[in-house]
């Protein structure tokens, strides 16, 4: 296993989120070693009931082992926390299900270090690279642009994309308030308040290698009800955009 | 219409005996309980009190004054069932927060542990 505290390479760390993964989390680990070998690699196991935990630290990552399942949004802004808390200067989170191509990492570590915005999105349409995404999915995205397009003053192409990398600016503010559950839009939302800027990058998107998405048919209704509430919580806090 | 009335107030007499024996066996916290004491306690006031019904369904422009009870009984339950999510709201943060700390602590406990073994 690495270090848990790599002190000479700490700028970066990659977090991954999973929950009951084991099919998939050896071999994003073993493709993020491959791609950045010297970064250090966080898996958040979200309370597994399989055996993620193992298989990941058997893939050499080190292990953040919540006591019980938080939920997305929990799960990662644990992982903020402690990235936080080691000093990190850029976190890049990449899903445990084998979705986001590791490959993708120097391209969104690039446009963080430029210095031009406190978050990266990895997006699936920024060169039409959305072939692996859902109907349903497809529909929700192009919802929640329309409905993004005005709150944050500009288009965002993919705003469910999970494949974000932050800057320290970005993290000290995760980690101290993080929506729960379904994240990635409400984050957009929240960065907005605080007046960050975000970029989006193209990144290669997978279909996941086992297991199933958490967001079924049945409960797009109730992401759609929970992550409009949020949003509008958020624009109810908003404190100006930036120019 | 007296029936009901008497059902009510029997309904609140078990709410507010049933409160208090669960604060008596500690499976309510004191805290949690006065809600409920207060709600069941209004309600058994107004079953019994006819009066003061009809003056309410008067005053709310209501011709019955068992409608009026039930309209009370149910805004008094659901300010009270409020309050209980703004708690447990409050708890799930809290929970959240533990739950990152302990795993965070976890962690850097076994940091040093591997660190200590490598020296």
């Amino acid at each position: 296993m690495t270090s848990a505290v790599n002190q000479s390479a700490k700028r970066l760390l990659v977090l991954i989120p999973a929950f009951n993964e084991e099919g998939a989390i050896a071999g994003v680990v073993g493709e993020v070693r491959s791609t950045v070998p010297a970064t250090p690699i966080l898996v958040v196991d979200d309370c597994s009931r399989d055996s993620t935990r193992g298989e990941a630290r058997k893939a050499g990552a080190q292990v953040l082992a919540l006591p019980h399942h938080l939920g997305l949004g929990g799960c990662v802004q644990a992982g903020y926390r402690l990235a936080y808390e080691l000093g990190y200067d850029y976190v890049i989170r990449v899903d445990g299900d084998g979705q986001h191509d590791p490959r993708d990492i120097p391209t969104v570590l690039k446009a963080l270090e430029q210095g031009d915005c406190e978050m990266v999105i990895g997006s699936r349409f920024v060169d039409e690279n959305g072939a692996h995404t859902s109907l349903l999915r497809a529909a929700g995205i192009l919802f929640f642009r329309a409905m993004l397009r005005p709150i944050l003053g500009r288009p965002v192409r993919d705003p469910t994309s999970g494949y974000v990398g932050v800057n320290r600016t970005a993290l000290a503010l995760f980690s101290a308030t993080f929506p729960l559950e379904y994240p990635e839009i409400e984050a957009l939302v929240v960065l907005q308040r605080k007046r960050f800027r975000f970029v989006e990058v193209p990144c290669r998107f997978r279909p996941r290698r086992t297991g199933r998405s958490t967001i079924t048919a049945v409960k797009s209704l109730y992401y759609m009800i929970h992550v409009l509430l949020g949003v509008f919580v958020n624009v109810l806090k908003f404190e100006g955009r930036r120019k | 219409m007296d029936r009901l009335f008497d059902v009510v107030a029997v309904f609140s007499l078990v709410l507010i005996v049933w409160v208090l024996s669960s604060v008596r066996r500690a499976h309510i916290r004191v805290e949690y309980s006065v809600s409920w004491l207060l709600a069941g306690t209004v309600l058994l006031i107004l079953a019994r009190w006819r009066t003061l019904d009809d003056w309410m369904a008067a005053a709310l422009g209501i011709s019955d004054s068992f409608i009026a009870l039930a309209m009370i009984a149910g805004a008094a339950f659901l300010v009270v069932l409020y309050r209980l999510s703004l708690r447990i709201s409050g708890l799930k943060d809290s929970s959240i927060t533990l739950a990152q700390q302990v795993a965070i602590l976890e962690f850097r406990l076994d940091a040093l542990s591997e660190k200590r073994n490598i020296q």
